[in-house]
């Protein structure tokens, strides 16, 4: 027998191991490949080459970034799950399930029986390179992460679907002064749930757990956050000295069955491969010289504000504030717009000493020579810095925004801002914002994107960005959300693109991505003719000209692109005209004190995170509220309908007008149950059942459940489903009914009366997947009810053979269940109409919120009617209105009923001068994918504006808030131009 | 030139005089089968063409004119025909797209109408197009499906079945390299020139035809151990496309793999079981539901006529529908009929039961039905068939083929890892039982070379 190498090239580093005869470990490396694979593999293999040289050794290579390399060089290659369960059968025998991060990958392998594998799919943070990104975000390295994670007091629920999701709910408590501690073992919690929710798919986590690695090996925190979540002890919770290379370890175990060779003619093979090159998918360069170049320099350098000097200046001036997600801009303009002061940093999570620090330093400049006579602050740590530094006024980011580009062109037609976290694109028409468009949550390629992907190669942004700028062939990439767009840039490294290539690739995707995904642009007459570029991520040339050339057209950059949202903040205040500024002088700075601390509010069934900042003299603030009862106040109750009907059907339990005395039926209160338990409570009762609702929806019930959700990427609402069956089978009810159905009722309203796939035929799928089910008896059988007499026929002989139940006795049931549903149908026509009535007598404009009946779950909405209608809206659904329109033909195939409703709402609030619609559209929802297009073709067409919001497992209300007000903003904007030509 | 006529809604018809000027384009899905469709339609007086092109121009045209959240077959269907029209070898005024549209509940019913959503976008609303369905949906005066057209069509898709199922099992075995697709070539060019001169399509003479046809197959010679079998189930554009699934199947021949890759026949009845078993379900029409059981069981027949040419020969065989449908129980109920539907399951079953566990199975990421029928099984699976080895695959244009052929090679791995306990096991035990209801040939052994 000969020595054994195995070589692990994963995504981000190589791991070689060297075994001998008695699998004892003789070398072993660790190493960043800094996507250089073959050349570290080389260089490692090379540094031991003296110690080996001359043997006879098999080698294996393993890893996701190894098979290109194994290829290249014709050295036999293993999988490397594969690999490492080799190496975990070898030294932990009576292991049950081993979970491995890797840099991109996530995987957990059971064993006990038949071998089961799981990896990550195509969709998925949670893994090593998530964690870079999410240090990268709170300005620290990974080591001291790890640090601050131990020393956390709580866990705030973050996303863990991927890096994206998690960035827009960690942005937001930093911003509000969240303390770093939590927030890191916060992350760590999300690389654990992530690694729970998407990879057991119902098979549970238990016995002898292997923790294997990078991430695990180094990270304590991280370790900990799984011990604790899968409540191991430390016979159970094993953590191997060389758990960060086990795959090598197995792939050289694995190499016994492999071709023997001298160590050097290996090394040879690995040599010579590096210079073997594959073809790559590539695309123009974006300049093809210096001259090029240099005139499209000369030309966005031609927009520059007038010139003002701090030191010489003395009159007003005004300041603006533009608290973003990753970054914190200032100015300090004179009356007609000269800069006298900007500032552009990253905030490091806290804007607040920030904004001292700087507020400090503007006061000294200015001495008594200048002074503030206003102060305006916008983006997301709005609210806090307001309160904070006393400013005058705080303005959404939008409208901040469209002032600033304004001010450089005035017939600006389009504006596009690519910041940090988001992006926001809208169109003016009329001198007023017309539609919006914000990056969902799922494709912000924003700038931070290519901070990072700078950072893991190595580079700082600006020089990474210009080593695009004169690529002869950059990448193609994809226009895809950021953890698809590590996997591209993965497989473009393995075949050998260079990182020019990549630099360049990554500046034309976040275009791709802004255009095709967020626009949506099918041309560039489609976005308008004078279009405005901002936001600092359009400083970089690279990401300009690549912008310039996807649309075949010039747009303008002024110089000051980074602070547009602080120079239009700093225009408002101008705007305000006050005499005095609110702002907190000098002598008030001194004593500026701020401290952050997490609470939660347990005034209502949202249980918001809260953060309540301290400031001296006891000013306080408190963010992260829904509603104002923590703030001390009463809630204003706006008429609501999604409260109303949410109340209504929470009540459809117990016995009603039975006896119950053919025992307790279960119920799960999730997906169609939203509309048809009026049907089924009253059916169910009349013949003597209890009804039994599950509880209420709430992330503990999720989590409840999570372990047997088979696909990760099902909306939200549908995974809610599997806490809910657990919890029925838990209050031990006789049986559950969950029946199937693919048809919905018919209203006429449509091209059909399908449900989606989804809600169709979920109760098979937990039937197949929750393991508690087999405990009781689930009744899913397929029922319509749309054809009653059939129905009744059908459903009598049904409850015969389940319950003997005579038939006659069904079918009164049923036929009293059809009117009962009639009833609910009413009452929810009539009160949406009393609530139209209030809001026109008392002068409020109305939301039409249009979803599923399922979206007022608050679990499911978040409680994002709560914040609109504390923005003084009367909220009704789209159920109420649906009716008052009738059939007409749609562009897109009009065939499911909940669908339907939304369209003839939105016809009708056309119709209307008071209502504007919300679409609520949860993640993952395939059916929306059709719907939106459509929705906002009959808004637009009938005048109206388009507002869409995402929801997710993760409440990101900031998100929310910003579109609500740019909403409120436009309609008001609308409003005075209305009013505009008549005055 | 031909005058553009819209219908009373507006939408644009492919008019009589268009079917003499205009060139119907088709995307395409499975080049044997819509092949020789093609061919079927030039007889009818069409002029038609598939699409075989590929290439990143396609899919950018999807991203383009698409909603990028629809799923991936609607991008890469879309994509083909909006990119071959702009393509400058055609007169954009002078042709035509032809969809199918089945009309479920599913996402794919939309394609339509999102192929006219991205032809205006793309300002191409003068193109007509023309939907494929046998729901009666939007009729054109130009195109209709005649009964005995669609007799025809049957036959066609039978032979694209018989002449997919035996190739794939002489493919990984031949001895000289091509000789499979030479044959397949020659195979349809002969069942086309008998189609233009009105053979082969009628029962009789496609029992004939199908004895040649795997007499063919069956001449190919063959060496070397039996592979490893790989089964293919997915949605369906993705299932077969090449252009949808990175080229699955040759990838797993490269691997060293068998792909077994069950046929379209069972979904045809699957679709027309569907109305059948709805009246059952929530009522309906006798009549209706007469007639489909009467296109049920023409189907079926030549189904069966197909399994016992293909036993004949000696080829592995797939089950006929009703065993499909007798492996769900337990499963899926029979109204589980969007996009695949309980099918899918069943084919899963019924690979396992024919002696392939190992089995990859496809969708667009984010499929709404295979949340269900694809993924939401596996774990029942897994219960009932402990050996049971099948990876879930999601196909966008995001997703990297290095990714995908990652998690492939895992399951291969996992594959040769079962088939050697699985020998050591019967080595141990004797002959297992499983799955002795099927021929569950493994390999070229079972035929002389």
């Amino acid at each position: 027998m000969s020595l054994r190498i195995g070589i692990d090239i994963g995504s981000t580093t190589v791991k070689v191991v060297v075994l001998d005869e008695q699998n004892k470990l003789l070398f072993r490396s660790y190493e960043r490949h800094y996507s250089k694979t073959r050349e570290r593999a080389c260089e490692t293999l090379r540094s031991i080459e003296d110690r080996f040289r001359g043997q006879d050794v098999k080698l294996v290579i393993t890893g996701s970034a190894g098979l290109g390399v194994a290829k290249a060089s014709g050295i036999d290659f293993v999988q490397e799950v594969y690999a490492t369960a080799a190496a975990v059968r070898e030294y932990y025998p009576d292991t049950d399930a081993v979970i491995e991060l890797g840099g991109e990958d996530a995987k957990i392998i059971f064993f006990g029986g038949a071998l089961e594998e799981r990896m990550n799919g195509s969709c998925a943070g949670g893994t090593g390179a998530f964690i870079d990104q999410m240090a990268t975000l709170m300005n620290v390295d990974v080591g001291e992460l790890d640090k601050l994670s131990l020393k956390h007091e709580k866990i705030y629920p973050i996303a863990s679907r991927c890096g994206v999701f998690a960035k827009s709910d960690i942005q937001p408590i930093l911003n509000q002064g969240g303390r770093k501690e939590d927030v890191a073992a916060s992350i760590f919690q999300a690389v654990v749930d992530q690694t729970v929710a998407g990879l057991t798919q119902g098979r549970e986590l238990k016995g002898k757990i292997v923790f294997l690695g990078g991430p695990l090996h180094f990270l304590y925190g991280l370790r900990e956050r799984f011990v604790e979540t899968l409540h191991l002890d430390g016979e159970h919770a094993i953590f191997p000295e060389d758990g960060d290379c086990f795959a090598g370890i197995g792939a050289a175990l694995c190499a016994g069955e492999y071709k023997v060779r001298p160590f050097e003619e290996f090394l040879k093979l690995l040599e010579e491969s590096v210079d073997a090159k594959t073809t790559v998918d590539t695309m123009p360069p974006l300049f093809t010289d210096k001259e090029d170049y240099a005139a499209f320099l000369s030309r966005h350098n031609a927009k520059h504000p007038p010139k003002a000097d701090i030191a010489a200046y003395s009159g007003p001036a005004w300041l603006g504030i533009d608290a973003g997600s990753t970054t914190t801009k200032m100015t300090l303009i004179t009356a007609d717009g000269g800069l006298l002061y900007t500032y552009y940093h990253s905030n490091q999570g806290n804007p607040v000493a920030i904004v001292l620090e700087q507020l400090k330093e503007i006061y000294k400049l200015c001495g008594s020579r200048i002074e503030i006579k206003g102060a305006a602050v916008t983006g997301y740590g709005e609210d806090l810095i307001k309160n904070a530094f006393g400013c005058d006024l705080g303005l959404v980011e939008t409208v901040a925004h469209y002032k600033a580009a304004a001010h450089y062109d005035p017939d600006v037609d389009f504006i596009i801002d690519i910041g940090g976290q988001d992006m926001k694109c809208f169109k003016i028409r009329n001198g007023a914002v017309d539609s919006i468009m914000l990056n969902e949550a799922c494709s912000s390629g924003c700038g931070s994107f290519i901070e990072t992907f700078a950072k893991a190669l190595g580079y700082d942004i600006a020089s990474f960005s210009k080593l695009g700028l004169f690529s002869p062939h950059p990448v193609n990439l994809g226009s895809r959300c950021t953890v698809f767009m590590n996997s591209s840039v993965k497989q473009a490294q393995k075949d050998g693109a260079s990182v020019e290539d990549i630099s360049a690739g990554l500046s034309i995707s976040i275009v791709k991505n802004a255009v095709y995904k967020v626009i949506r642009a099918a041309s560039a007459d489609d976005l308008g003719r004078h279009i405005v570029v901002q936001g600092g991520t359009f400083l970089n040339d690279a990401v300009l000209r690549a912008f310039e050339q996807e649309l075949g057209r010039d747009v303008t950059r002024p110089t000051i692109a980074g602070l547009m949202g602080a120079f239009g903040a700093a225009l408002s205040a101008r705007d305000l005209h006050l005499e005095k500024s609110a702002l907190l002088d000098a002598a008030a700075l001194e004593r500026f004190t701020h401290s952050a601390k997490p609470v939660t509010c347990n005034l209502c069934t949202n249980h918001c995170s809260l953060t309540v900042n301290q400031f001296d003299g006891g000013r306080r603030f408190i963010s992260g509220n829904r509603c104002s009862r923590p703030l001390g106040k009463e809630k204003v109750e706006m008429p609501d309908l999604m409260h109303f009907k949410y109340k209504k059907l929470r009540a459809m339990e117990g016995m009603g007008e039975g006896d119950g005395s053919r025992g307790k039926i279960g119920i799960p209160f999730g997906l169609n149950m939203y509309e048809n338990l009026p049907f089924w409570y009253t059916f169910f009762t009349k013949l003597n059942f209890e009804v039994v609702l599950s509880p209420e929806s709430s992330r503990k019930l999720y989590l409840k459940g999570q372990r047997t959700i088979p696909s990760d990427t099902v909306c939200y609402p549908a995974k809610l489903l599997h806490g809910h069956v657990e919890a029925l089978v838990e209050a031990g009810v006789d049986a559950i009914w969950y029946p199937c159905m693919s048809y919905n009722n018919d209203e006429g309203i449509g091209d059909n009366h399908y449900n989606c796939p989804v809600v169709a035929y979920y109760p098979e799928l937990l039937a197949a997947n929750v393991p508690d089910l087999k405990q009781t008896r689930f009744l899913d059988p397929y029922v319509g009810l749309w054809r009653h007499k059939d129905f009744i026929k059908r459903i009598s002989a049904l409850m015969e053979r389940e319950f003997s139940i005579p038939k006659k006795e069904t079918r009164a049931a049923a036929r009293a269940a059809y009117e009962a549903y009639e009833v609910y149908v009413d009452v929810v026509r009539e009160t949406g109409k009393e609530y139209i009535q209030y809001a026109r007598t008392h002068d409020l404009p109305i939301i039409v919120m249009c979803g599923r009946p399922y979206h007022i779950d608050p679990e499911i909405d978040h409680g994002i009617n709560d914040l609109v209608t504390s923005f003084g809206f009367v909220l009704v659904t789209e159920d109420a209105l649906s009716y008052l329109e009738g059939y007409a033909p749609r562009k897109v195939l009009n065939q499911w009923t909940f669908q339907s409703r939304m369209y003839n709402a939105a016809r009708y609030v056309c119709t209307q001068d008071d209502m504007q619609v919300i679409q609520l559209v949860s993640f993952g929802c395939g059916t929306d994918a059709i719907t939106t297009d459509e929705m906002r073709d009959i808004l637009e067409d009938g005048g109206k504006l388009y507002t869409q919001l995402k929801i997710d497992d993760i409440s990101n209300l900031g998100a929310v808030k910003i579109r609500v007000r740019s909403l409120i903003a436009a309609i008001e904007a609308r409003k005075a131009q209305d009013k505009g030509p008549t005055a | 030139m031909a005058e553009l006529v819209y219908d009373k809604n507006g939408r644009l018809l492919f008019t009589e005089e268009m079917k003499k000027e205009y060139t119907l384009l088709m995307p395409q899905m499975l080049p044997v089968h819509f092949g020789m469709m093609a061919r079927l339609l030039e007889n009818e007086g069409y002029k038609v063409e598939t699409l075989n092109t590929s290439g990143k121009s396609i899919v950018d045209a999807g991203q383009k004119y698409v909603h990028n959240d629809t799923c991936y077959p609607a991008l890469l269907v879309i994509g083909q025909l909006i990119d071959a029209v702009q393509s400058g070898k055609y007169d954009p005024h002078k042709v035509a797209l032809l969809i199918t549209q089945t009309g479920g509940g599913c996402r794919a019913s939309n394609y339509i109408h999102l192929l006219r959503k991205a032809l205006k976008k793309a300002g191409l609303e003068f193109v007509p197009v023309v939907s494929v369905n046998l729901s009666g949906l939007e009729k054109n005066p130009g195109f209709k499906l005649t009964l005995p057209f669609i007799r025809k069509a049957v036959f066609a898709m039978m032979y694209g079945d018989i002449i997919v199922q035996t190739s794939n099992q002489v493919r990984p075995y031949e001895v000289e390299p091509g000789q499979t697709d030479r044959t397949i070539q020659q195979v349809e060019d002969r069942l086309l020139d008998g189609m233009k001169q009105g053979k082969g399509l009628s029962y009789k003479q496609m029992c004939e035809n199908f004895k040649w046809i795997v007499q063919a197959f069956k001449d190919i010679p063959v060496q070397g151990e039996p592979k490893v079998r790989v089964g293919v189930v997915g949605e369906i554009y993705i299932k077969y496309s090449p252009l949808g699934n990175n080229n699955l199947e040759q990838f797993l021949l490269s691997e060293g793999a068998e792909p077994v890759v069950p046929g379209l026949t069972d979904f045809i009845i699957f679709k027309i079981y569907n109305r059948d078993v709805d009246v059952d379900l929530y009522g309906g029409l006798w009549l209706k539901q007469k007639l489909c059981r009467i296109g049920e069981d023409y189907v079926k027949k030549c189904q069966r006529a197909m399994i016992a040419a293909m036993e004949a020969g000696g080829f592995r065989a797939p089950g006929t529908f009703d065993d499909l449908h007798r492996l769900i129980k337990g499963y899926l109920g029979d109204g589980n009929k969007m996009g695949e539907g309980w099918l899918l399951t069943a084919e899963m079953l019924e690979l396992i039961h024919s002696g392939t566990p190992n089995i990859v199975c496809t969708q667009p990421f984010g499929c709404l039905p295979n949340h269900i029928v694809g993924k939401g099984m596996i774990r029942k699976l897994k219960d009932d068939y402990p050996w049971s080895n099948v990876v879930a695959i999601d196909y966008d244009p995001g997703a990297t083929k290095i990714n995908q052929e990652n998690r492939i090679k895992l399951m291969l791995a996992n594959a040769r890892a079962l088939a050697k306990d699985e020998a050591a096991r019967e080595a141990a035990a004797g002959h297992t039982g499983e799955g002795e209801k099927i021929p569950t040939f493994a390999g070229p052994s079972h035929r002389s070379v």
